[in-house]
């Protein structure tokens, strides 16, 4: 069990039941579980449904699409069966938040599942867990088995005339099917592939039937959003951006791990006063602001922002998922884009040539790079090679492998220059650990 | 089915053009002449958008879009070609270029190859890179089927064509990302039906077929448009011809222009076995007895031989004195000369073919309606198909395509009736499973005797299977009902007239092999005129033919070796046929019989000639040819064979020697020489403009006694229900003929059709002389077909 952490800044509502023992039904029950569920039953889905929209609840798997409008797009009516699924294949780089409510809290995640789905007339949801969080599944199977003993999930639930199914499954470790509808195919049995949208999966979705897919953050949030009314969540972050999220705070930082904070929480208190500033007392060279796919902040930068969707997107970039990544002073920022392309090579799915391709030569050229093998032409050749995949891709991985390489070699271009004509590298005072990929 | 016809109008650079709602941006472009560079969209398949060479502009759109999964809407104002799409496309070559092991000069695909292509219009010509290329061994999938992987870009065009179109599901992906890679879903090996599809649409040389790579360039070879000779479906195949020592040599078939009938669609044998043509074992010089022993002759002893022994037959016998057996695998005039020669010179109406259906049968039922005749065509989009017997997986390849394709992409619905599991099953709405015996009972339960069901539900398919198969059926209105051999005789009959009392019902009759129909048509029967016309009605064709017919009906080809077995027949004359190894004639069974045989190969039936003249094959000489679905096509020689020559000829130089007028068989002589395309270099798809102006200006060409066109003309003339286009037929295209409707068809003995039961990789007598047929026998059986026979 990971170590818990916590500050005084926090506000806990996700994380209310972390280490209290509430994947235990027993203890989720005494802690208030499944009282949104009987309060959901006997509300009408349209009234659930603007319960989200007023909670100003926003997609935490990075994206930050509004869940509640999410929602109603799905058909009232439907030939084929609606489904739930919720989108636990938390792979993000930096990215830890998933993990720690499917360990601590997974009955949240099963009663956000059932809200869900009265909400927008399913009787089935999935919960997809990542291949790599293999360990998690016996406590999800653990909760999912407690439920349907205690009638909350199977056959006339609560005592009402609804029957609702919810089943788990795990990937087979794939960062790609992170994606939603590449998620969707790998459910189905199929290669973890990406498919064309339209039509999104809110029409056609799963095995054809419309279905919602939420990330695991956003659908646990959605049993305290029904108890507290949406209002009262929505009052914890910025307008339009309801609510806290779990930040996963890593890297060069005294006091790494998940905190809870409200949307809009400024990234210079989180890195220095929640995450005790950086070791040694060094100075602040770059900051992933969520997951490696997002534009990584000078200090600068990081210095005059508030976490929440609105402020990123006003300059371009973008919130992600929460995964806040410190880098000091010592850090080769050639060497960590070379890290982070590694990572989007090995799991580029390979179904279209930019990425497939694009990845791979940038990884090559990168490495050759930071041995000391460049040349001039090879900056501006990683700047193209990443222009060639954004926006370019078929799905979003291209874009996310070339948004973080292209804002470094344009913010830390001098670091490149400094690599240049067979120098060994000037900013290797580090050795960096080099997981072995699955 | 109501086409959308719906039009919208939007603007590609510029200019406006429209399509119907619906259509995908790349096809609207391309069919208003703007082309969309792509690898992997294909028309027909599944959509992918992972080449991203089709991305365009549109306005209001954040991104760059594919123009392949975009359908068109009115209004909508793209920019197909602009420096922002150009450098994106160029960008995509690059990467891909980057591990591309560049090996052009030494490619089968060089020359025809998409990525160089694609290539040349963006110039991604200078590299990026410095990286080694990634490198990994050629593999040998199949005997045909090679994978050279770094030429590979991933297209995925082999996978969908052998999942979607065949329903074979041989190929997959394995790996991800870069690793990515095209694998056989059976490991190391391909379990599959060897059509090759997968070679022939790979846009670069990363699938290479067995029977071609390394043998050519492709500028190096002639392109001939033809018909297959296999089986009954007719497809039409582009033979790449090289020059060769001994005239000429075909190293590759396909229909890359999808010019034909079958689209691009070809099975291993239109593919593949066409190399009997350079097979060791043909005859290169005719073969005449002396002593006992067949020995190499000069064509005119050859031709004297059989003159002089003809002449004396005649004298002494009479026309009884001779049997005559065709062949379905040579040309419409060359049957039709046959019968001619058979009737008019011999004198005799013992005249017969392999019959493999009831075609005679057919035509009576549908007398007076030829538009109940089903073309091929027809199974491309008619709602619902109604199949009865037969196996097209194995015996009409092309026709199993069609009706997978007519399911997957129009929601046809398929009936199968068969005492067999077919693999077609997989794609039928409702099946019948019924006892081999029980054809006949079924026709009659859909006829509505409902005391035949008990028979029929042999545990397979129950009863009330087979009522509530019979009351859909009822349903449809626009039904194309095709039946094999199992239907013939009396069923056939009632079936048709089953069929009559429902408008929009249309009906094939599946015969085996490439010409099967035409020898029918052509009046290859003991009974039966060209046209199935019979004896008594022989009007035209006695006029035509000036000499006095023989009135009774001959005898059938059963008969006829029985006779020849029993020393009854003083002679025989077989054109590219085997009957003896079918009947299982034994060397020196056949007693005073003197047999000559054209064929290719010293076949069993050869072995026991007293003449063999060596034979053109039917990739060596022009005509037409009849599909078993009546459907008309030009053949077109793709170069000599030295030492053998056309069937035609050969029949014309015997009468010749034995003192007949040439002109009374071929009515040549009059108007310009001109051939059917060839001389003038019109290739695969492309019309023959020059024999198509001299048809409209009504000049005749023919003037050699062995030209087919003489032939045809005459067989236009007299042949009930050949009265097709002239024109389209020169251009290359397939027209209906209408014997079945138009003739009057006969009743005959249903026990005299033998159908072949070809498989996949078999095709009669000629299969065994196919080197790449055989290699596939044997991966797939461990045994190959002998073509040594025992002679004497």
């Amino acid at each position: 069990m990971a170590d818990l952490v916590q500050h005084p800044d926090e506000v806990r509502v996700i994380s209310q039941r972390f280490g209290k023992g509430a994947a235990g039904i027993e203890t989720y029950l005494a802690l208030g579980g499944y009282q949104s569920l009987r309060k959901a039953l006997g509300m009408k889905p349209d009234e659930i449904i603007n319960e989200v929209k007023t909670s100003a609840l926003r997609g935490r798997g990075g994206a930050g699409f509004p869940t509640g409008m999410k929602w109603s797009f799905v058909p009232k009516e439907s030939a084929k069966p609606k489904y739930i699924l919720v989108n636990g294949d938390e792979s993000e780089p930096g990215t830890c938040k998933d993990r720690l409510i499917l360990e601590h809290d997974p009955h949240a995640v099963i009663e956000g599942v059932l809200i869900a789905g009265l909400a927008v007339g399913a009787r089935q949801g999935f919960i997809y867990v990542r291949g790599e969080y293999r360990y998690l599944v016996d406590i999800l199977r653990k909760a999912l088995d407690e439920a349907r003993a205690k009638g909350f999930v199977g056959k006339k639930i609560c005592g009402s005339d609804v029957d609702f199914e919810v089943y788990w499954h795990t990937g087979a470790g794939a960062y790609e099917v992170g994606e939603e509808s590449a998620l969707m195919e790998s459910l189905e049995g199929k290669r973890g592939i990406p498919r064309i949208r339209p039509p999104f999966p809110a029409v056609v979705g799963l095995w054809g039937g419309p279905t919602v897919i939420n990330n695991v953050e956003t659908i646990a949030a959605i049993p305290h959003i029904i108890e507290m009314g949406g209002a009262k969540y929505a009052s914890y972050g910025p307008p339009k951006n309801g609510g806290t999220r779990l930040f996963c705070l890593s890297g060069h930082v005294n006091k790494p791990g998940v905190y809870e904070l409200p949307l809009g929480y400024p990234m210079k208190k989180l890195i220095y006063e929640v995450g005790g500033g950086i070791p040694g007392g060094k100075k602040l060279k770059a900051v992933v602001p969520g997951g490696s796919s997002t534009f990584l902040l000078t200090p600068d930068e990081a210095d005059g922002i508030n976490c929440d969707f609105d402020s990123f997107s006003a300059r371009g970039e973008f919130l992600g998922s929460g995964g806040v990544v410190v880098l000091d002073e010592d850090t080769c920022m050639v060497n960590f884009a070379l890290r982070i392309m590694k990572f989007y090579q090995h799991e580029s799915c390979g179904w279209c040539i930019p990425c497939r391709e694009g990845t791979d030569w940038l990884k090559k050229t990168l490495t050759r790079f930071h041995a000391g093998g460049g040349v001039d032409k090879d900056i501006d050749n990683i700047l193209y090679l990443s222009q060639n995949m954004l926006g370019r891709t078929f799905c979003p991985l291209g874009d996310a492998a070339a948004i973080p390489t292209m804002s470094i070699v344009k913010k830390w271009r001098n670091e490149f220059e400094d690599h240049l004509h067979g120098k060994p590298c000037p900013y290797e005072s580090r050795v960096w650990p080099e997981p072995a990929l699955a | 089915m109501v086409e959308n016809t719906q039009l919208v109008s939007l603007t590609v650079d510029g200019k406006k053009i429209s399509a119907p709602a619906g259509t995908l941006l790349i096809d609207a472009c391309k069919a208003s002449g703007i082309e969309i560079p792509s690898f992997c969209y294909y028309p027909g398949l599944s959509l992918q958008a992972a080449c991203r060479m089709c991305v365009v502009r549109i306005d209001k759109m954040p991104k760059l879009q594919t123009a392949c999964t975009v359908p068109v809407a009115e209004g909508m104002v793209v920019t197909s070609e602009s420096d922002e799409v150009r450098q994106a496309r160029k960008a995509t070559i690059e990467i891909l270029l980057g591990n591309h092991p560049l090996d052009c000069p030494v490619c089968d695909a060089g020359g025809e190859c998409e990525l160089q292509d694609m290539t040349f219009t963006y110039g991604a010509a200078e590299s990026r890179f410095m990286e080694a290329k990634a490198h990994k061994e050629e593999q040998q999938w199949s005997p045909v089927v090679f994978f050279d992987r770094p030429r590979c870009i991933l297209c995925y065009r082999c996978v969908r064509v052998c999942g979607e179109v065949m329903d074979v599901w041989a190929l997959g992906v394995q790996n991800r990302g870069v690793n990515s890679v095209i694998a056989p879903n059976m490991g190391d090996h391909l379990e599959c039906e060897e059509c090759g599809q997968c070679i022939d649409i790979c846009p670069v040389g990363a699938l290479t077929s067995g029977a071609y790579r390394y043998k050519t360039r492709p500028w190096e070879m002639n392109h001939v448009g033809t018909v297959c000779t296999h089986c009954g479906d007719g497809c039409k195949t582009t033979l790449g011809v090289r020059r060769a020592d001994n005239g000429m040599e075909i190293v590759r078939g396909d229909n890359r222009d999808k010019s034909g009938i079958n689209g691009d669609f070809l099975c291993i044998k239109g593919r593949y076995a066409f190399d009997f043509q350079q097979h060791p074992d043909r005859l290169k010089q005719p073969l005449v007895r002396k002593d006992g022993k067949l020995k190499p002759a000069t064509w005119d002893e050859a031709f004297d031989t059989i003159a002089k022994r003809f002449n004396a037959i005649r004298e002494q016998h009479g026309g009884a004195g001779f049997g005559v057996i065709g062949s379905t695998r040579t040309t419409n005039e060359e049957n039709y000369l046959l019968q001619k020669f058979a009737r008019s010179v011999l004198g005799t109406n013992n005249i017969d073919h392999h019959r493999t259906a009831d075609y005679p049968a057919f035509a009576a039922a549908l007398a007076g309606k030829p538009e109940m005749a089903a073309s091929l065509r027809d199974f491309e989009k008619t709602p619902a198909i109604l199949l009865i017997g037969n196996d097209p997986t194995h015996q009409h390849p092309m026709l199993a395509t069609a009706i997978r394709n007519n399911v997957r992409l129009h929601g046809a619905k398929l009936f199968i009736v068969n005492h067999e599991g077919l693999k077609l099953r997989r794609q039928s709405k409702a099946y019948a499973h019924i006892p081999k015996d029980g054809y006949g009972k079924f026709i009659a339960f859909l006829g509505g005797d409902d005391a035949v069901a008990s028979a029929l539900a042999n545990g397979h398919t129950n009863r009330e299977q087979l009522m509530a198969m019979r009351e859909m059926l009822r349903g449809e209105h626009q039904l194309v009902i095709v039946f094999g051999a199992e239907v013939r005789g009396k069923d056939l009959e009632t079936l048709v007239k089953l069929g009559m009392s429902h408008t929009g019902v249309k009906f094939a009759c599946l015969g085996d092999y490439a010409n099967s129909r035409g020898a029918a048509d052509m009046g290859l029967y003991p009974d039966l005129l060209p046209g199935f016309t019979p004896l008594a009605d022989a009007g035209d064709f006695a006029a035509e033919y000036g000499a006095s017919l023989p009135k009774s009906a001959g005898m059938d080809l059963e008969k006829m070796v029985d006779a020849a077995k029993a020393g009854k027949l003083p002679a025989m004359f077989v054109v590219g046929a085997n009957p003896m190894a079918r009947y299982n004639v034994q060397l020196g069974e056949l007693k005073n019989c003197f047999l000559v045989v054209q064929d290719m190969f010293l076949t069993e039936t050869a072995a026991m000639a007293d003449v063999v003249l060596p034979a053109a094959n039917a990739y060596e000489k022009s005509g037409t040819m009849t599909n078993t679905y009546g459907d008309l096509q030009i053949v077109r020689p793709a170069g000599d064979f030295a030492g053998a020559k056309p069937d035609l000829e050969l029949i014309v130089r015997i009468a010749d020697r034995m003192g007949v007028a040439p002109q009374s068989l071929v009515p040549f002589g009059r108007g310009t020489r001109a051939d059917m395309g060839q001389s003038r270099g019109a290739q695969s798809g492309e019309a023959d403009r020059h024999a198509i102006w001299m048809v409209a200006q009504g000049i005749e060409p023919k003037v050699s006694p062995f030209d087919p066109q003489a032939l045809l003309d005459e067989i236009q003339r007299l042949v009930p229900g050949y009265g097709f286009s002239r024109l389209n037929l020169f251009a290359g295209n397939d027209v209906p003929t209408h014997t079945a409707g138009k003739g009057k068809g006969a009743h005959q003995d249903p026990e005299l059709i033998w159908p072949a039961n070809d498989t996949l990789f078999t095709s009669g007598t000629l299969g065994r002389y196919s080197n790449t047929l055989n290699s596939v026998v044997e991966a797939h059986e461990g045994k190959r077909y002998p073509t040594q026979v025992e002679t004497d």
